[in-house]
């Protein structure tokens, strides 16, 4: 039986008087690829930033490995190096590098040996093609390089879950390709686990072992990938699908 | 007999006095300018705080400082805080403790702009890489305020050392003290000595001044 890795159970939250997340319940599965769906504003990024502790929650429970989080900035900061995140804005830090960039936390916040952490890092630019800008700013890349770097900064920190926020919306889509390629390989090659927010759907169909879909911070679905393209069980799926071109 | 109203420069050791009053002026600018950023980068973190308090009592600190004119201060520290706290400090130390006072405050809101400049999102970012937040300021957010804040800050500089001319009023031998006292002893046998004197003076103020606003002019001009 494949192990369980994380679980959220009954989760709310609430901006001031206003609930943005209505009793979230689900699992997943190591090696397993949830794929949050749902119409701007459903609370997808919302309920992905709470499973990095950069949202609090009111109640409700997150595990980890079956132990359950304590929501506290020490034991969140503990975690993030377990569950890694990527941002639809990259956010690379302007000041640092590429290879500054990626070597940071690995060796700031893990302690670990930076030859050791560079050499896994050169390789990990390699894979993504970017071996000949190690040296390069931020500035001096393409969005497309951003974003890659900012996935191989991620994977540098050996997480066991990678937390993906749209992460090709703000690109050309020649270059959202790519970055789907990527991503691709991380789950069927490296079989990461992955919690996924998208709107490229003909993307999730491709990648997704299960989909939740969201509406004002509620679950309306959570079906099988396949299954949930094919044949989704609410009206509201079947529209927003149907909407998105699907 | 005439004289050359340049002269007056060269008469006796008034050119080595003006060197020297400009010396004060500058090492009182170079002292308030340590001590202040030093006090002003801790009280622009605590006004980034989420302290409604801290932050209301250096948001007054900060207005006090604005409000009141440079001359009013120098006045207060020099004539009323020896009166109410018997502090008996060279008029020097009193203008350091004024200036450093005033670009601590000035300082304090360059250093809150610029930490508040900073996208939240890498403040995120490096929180979800693991970063601690002593981490995060060190490895990502002082770096990006410095840079924010540099052309401020030279900026800043520049007012302080023009600002030292103000010095005279508390009798502190400054340049511009000691240009009126030569102006005033060689009136009757230089009559044109003030238009060189000032004429000086400017140039030395330029010389010190200009560059550092070049300098955060490039600065400002390469972030655009």
């Amino acid at each position: 039986m494949t192990e369980e890795i994380l679980k959220v159970e009954h989760l709310n939250k609430f901006y001031d008087e206003r609930q943005v997340l209505h009793n979230i319940n689900f699992s997943l599965k190591k090696g397993e690829v949830l794929t949050l769906l749902g119409p701007s504003g459903s609370g997808k990024s919302t309920l992905l930033r709470t499973l990095n502790g950069l949202e609090d929650y009111k109640n409700g429970s997150i595990y980890f490995h079956e132990k359950k989080i304590d929501p506290s900035p020490k034991e969140w900061q503990i975690l993030r190096q377990k569950i890694g995140m990527v941002f639809q804005s990259y956010d690379l830090f302007p000041n640092l590098t590429v290879i500054e960039n990626v070597l940071l936390a690995p060796v700031k916040v893990q302690k670990r040996d930076e030859n050791e952490v560079k050499e896994e890092a050169i390789k990990l630019l390699k894979q993504v093609g970017l071996e000949q800008y190690l040296n390069a700013y931020p500035r001096e890349l393409s969005g497309g390089q951003k974003q890659r770097v900012a996935i191989v900064r991620a994977l540098a920190m050996k997480p066991e879950i990678m937390l993906l926020d749209e992460i090709t919306a703000s690109l050309d889509p020649e270059m959202v390709r790519g970055i789907e390629e990527i991503v691709e390989l991380l789950s069927k090659r490296d079989h990461m686990t992955m919690i996924i927010v998208t709107h490229q759907m003909n993307f999730a169909s491709r990648i997704a072992d299960e989909v939740l879909f969201l509406e004002d911070g509620h679950i309306l679905e959570d079906t099988p990938g396949k299954e949930f393209f094919n044949h989704p069980q609410t009206q509201r799926a079947k529209d927003f699908l149907d909407s998105m071109d699907y | 007999m005439v004289h050359s109203g340049i002269n007056v420069l060269f008469e006796g050791s008034n050119f080595a006095r003006l060197m020297a009053g400009l010396w004060t002026s500058i090492w009182i600018a170079a002292i308030s300018l340590i001590i202040g950023l030093a006090i002003g980068i801790i009280f622009g973190i605590l006004r980034t705080l989420s302290n409604k308090f801290i932050r209301f009592i250096l948001r007054v600190y900060l207005e006090f400082f604005r409000i009141v004119p440079t001359i009013v201060l120098l006045y207060l520290v020099y004539y009323i805080l020896p009166r109410t706290f018997h502090v008996n400090w060279p008029a020097t130390w009193m203008a350091v403790l004024a200036f450093s006072l005033w670009v601590a405050a000035e300082f304090s809101d360059i250093v809150r702009g610029a930490i508040e400049s900073v996208p939240k999102s890498q403040r995120e970012s490096g929180l979800a890489l693991g970063l601690s937040k002593i981490q995060l300021f060190r490895y990502v957010l002082l770096p990006q305020v410095i840079k924010l804040e540099l052309p401020a800050t030279i900026n800043l500089a520049t007012r302080v050392i023009k600002t030292t001319s103000l010095l005279l009023v508390i009798s502190i031998m400054e340049v511009i003290n000691v240009a009126q006292q030569i102006i005033e002893a060689n009136n009757q046998q230089y009559p044109t000595g003030v238009f060189w004197v000032y004429g000086l003076i400017f140039i030395l103020y330029f010389v010190l001044d200009y560059p550092l606003s070049a300098w955060a002019k490039k600065l400002t001009n390469e972030r655009k």
